[in-house]
């Protein structure tokens, strides 16, 4: 299996990560390395295995709907790289 | 009482407990000490000042009915912390504050801790040398040069070096056992559930788990009575019956049946770690327990599966950073430029590797082929856990295949930077606890370390087995304190 640089560009679109030409040849080159190492889980046969999702072999449990922290807006907000008053602010997105 | 640093954390409760010690005078000696050991590069955000006021403010009202009674202890910065910055080691999260603490900690703090600083870890817990931080690789307190483990190489670091008397990490496929072994230090994963999530800086939910790090494994047993308890803010915490660890603590393990698989005598180990498993099984067949051997078929299959489940995982937590809501954002000409410049510059690059391998195993048409795959030989795995147990209390086996390397031997190859993991991996995919406890030197005076695997929710078994082994071993740590001038 080979990981070409069409696909390296495919996947950084889908990750939003941006990548140039020397960027995308190393991330090949390592992601071929990593994934000739995955393929070692073809040698087994697991058509009649359960796939396992989590190892807690729990039902997640039932809680009333009610709010439970303080009213954190401000200091939320400032965590932000860029607010204006109450909001977020990001670059335009409608024309 | 001059050394003040040297003592464990059971000592320093009790010399505090006592009135021997003052919070002030522990947390200044701790203080000190971190001062002068700046070139460890251990520490992220250090908060020495607010450590000693909250100190003084213990000792005038003293509480001394609590567990952790004053005592400091500085935090890997994967734990949110309430008005502290914290970064997960990531320029993505250079000023991130957060408006809320792990539970965790806060569990730490209602037993009376007080918060030092947060502790340099690799780039969101991706790593096993410390060397993928974004403030910069950590120093072996054993060796100049030499990596600490990872992920929670300044955690396994700072205790090693006596900078705080005990402290936490996190571990999603061997972040607290590796480093614990690479520093001659104990440390502890718990069973999946048994830490609540809640506030921890996420990698791979269904692997994550955090857990103490320790001097000794009493200490050890101590921080994971405090830790442990059942959160509903996390979703897959457990409501089980949760032992009193340090109080249950014996060194009684006569008759307990310890596993030897022999899937984990890698080609290729050195005869190092061969002959440290061997004196390990003799240790414990020195504490009473019986040896069997036993069979985990899959085990060369565990790391394949991880490095699917943890980047697919990771793929999806880290979606969240996207340049808007806090931490940092690069410019850009319209969002999606602004998304796509702001995590190229955020990330670091083993980050972004994981990130590409998680999108592209779930990206539609590969789905089935290999994330599906996966959690079906995790399916085999977990089996052969199960099984295993079927015949023994617990098993035995080295912590990692070599010990600590040097600082950039292996950062050009992640697949060789991978295979560290080889023994404790298989662990997390399990949800099983596992504890590595220091056990000899290799020829270059280096600590190697064995692991102890249990039973979920086993926690008391494999401390008192790694208790009774470690009075065996008797393992002393050879640091020379090169780094204070």
């Amino acid at each position: 299996m080979s990981i070409d640089l069409k696909t390296i560009k495919h996947i950084s679109k889908l990750s939003r990560i941006s990548v140039d030409e020397k960027k995308a040849e190393k991330l090949a080159g390592d992601l071929n390395s990593i994934f000739d190492f995955i393929e070692k889980l073809n040698e087994l046969k697991t058509d009649n295995v359960e796939p396992l999702t989590s190892v807690a072999e729990t039902t997640l449990k039932l809680r009333s709907d009610e709010v439970k922290s303080k009213n954190l807006r401000d200091q939320v907000i400032k965590n932000s790289p860029k607010e204006n008053e109450d909001y977020f602010v990001v670059p335009k997105v409608i024309e | 009482m001059s050394d003040i640093t040297k003592q464990s954390l059971s000592e320093l409760v009790e010399n505090i407990k006592s009135k021997k010690l003052s919070s002030s005078e522990v947390t200044k000696a701790f203080v000190e000490r971190s001062e002068k050991s700046k070139e460890l590069n251990v520490y992220i955000t250090e908060d020495y000042a607010n450590a000693l006021d909250k100190a003084k403010r213990f000792d005038e009202k003293p509480n001394l009915d609590l567990k952790l009674p004053g005592i400091p202890m500085a935090v890997k910065d994967l734990f949110c912390t309430r008005d502290l910055r914290t970064t997960a080691g990531s320029k993505i999260l250079n000023n991130f504050v957060p408006t809320y603490e792990s539970t965790v900690t806060q569990n730490i703090w209602n037993e009376g801790a007080i918060l030092m600083g947060k502790l340099n870890c690799d780039e969101f817990a991706m790593g096993s040398s410390n060397e993928t931080s974004f403030f910069g690789n950590v120093q072996n307190p054993i060796d100049k040069n030499l990596v600490p483990g990872g992920s929670s190489g300044g955690s396994s670091s700072a205790v090693a070096a006596q900078l705080t008397p005990i402290t936490i990490g996190t571990d999603t496929g061997g972040s607290i056992r590796q480093p614990a072994s690479f520093t001659g230090t104990v440390g502890l994963k718990p069973t999946y559930g048994s830490c609540s999530r809640y506030g921890i800086v996420a990698f791979a939910s269904s692997l994550d788990q955090a857990g103490p790090m320790a001097q000794n494994v009493k200490d050890c047993a101590l921080l994971q009575d405090v830790i442990s308890t059942y959160d509903e803010k996390d979703s897959t915490s457990i409501d089980f019956k949760r032992n009193e660890y340090g109080k249950e603590l014996t060194k009684d393990i006569k008759g307990k049946k310890i596993g030897i698989p022999k899937e984990y005598r890698v080609d290729g180990m050195p005869k190092e770690i061969e002959d440290l498993w061997k004196k390990g099984i003799e240790y414990a067949k020195d504490c009473g327990a019986e040896i069997i051997d036993i069979s985990l078929p899959h085990t060369n299959y565990a790391l394949p599966t991880y490095y699917i489940v943890a980047p697919a995982e990771a793929s999806s937590n880290l979606a969240r950073y996207d340049g808007v809501k806090y931490g940092f954002r690069a410019e850009g000409e319209n969002l999606i430029d602004m998304y796509e410049k702001t995590r190229s510059e955020g990330f670091g690059a083993e980050v972004q590797r994981r990130i590409m391998i998680g999108t592209y195993v779930l990206s539609s048409g590969y789905y089935d082929a290999y994330y599906l795959k996966a959690q079906k030989v995790r399916k085999l795995i977990k089996n052969d856990f199960d099984d295993a147990y079927k015949k023994v209390d617990a098993i035995l086996t080295p912590s990692t295949p070599s010990s600590a390397f040097k600082i950039g031997e292996k950062t050009n190859d992640p697949v060789s930077m991978y295979l560290n993991d080889i023994f404790t991996v298989p662990v997390n995919l399990a949800g099983l606890p596992g504890i590595s406890i220091p056990a000899g030197h290799d020829a270059k005076g280096y600590p190697l370390g064995l692991q102890i695997i249990g039973k979920a929710f086993d926690e008391q078994n494999i401390l008192n087995i790694a208790y009774a082994m470690e009075e065996k071993i008797n393992f002393q740590n050879n640091i020379t304190d090169w780094w204070i001038k």
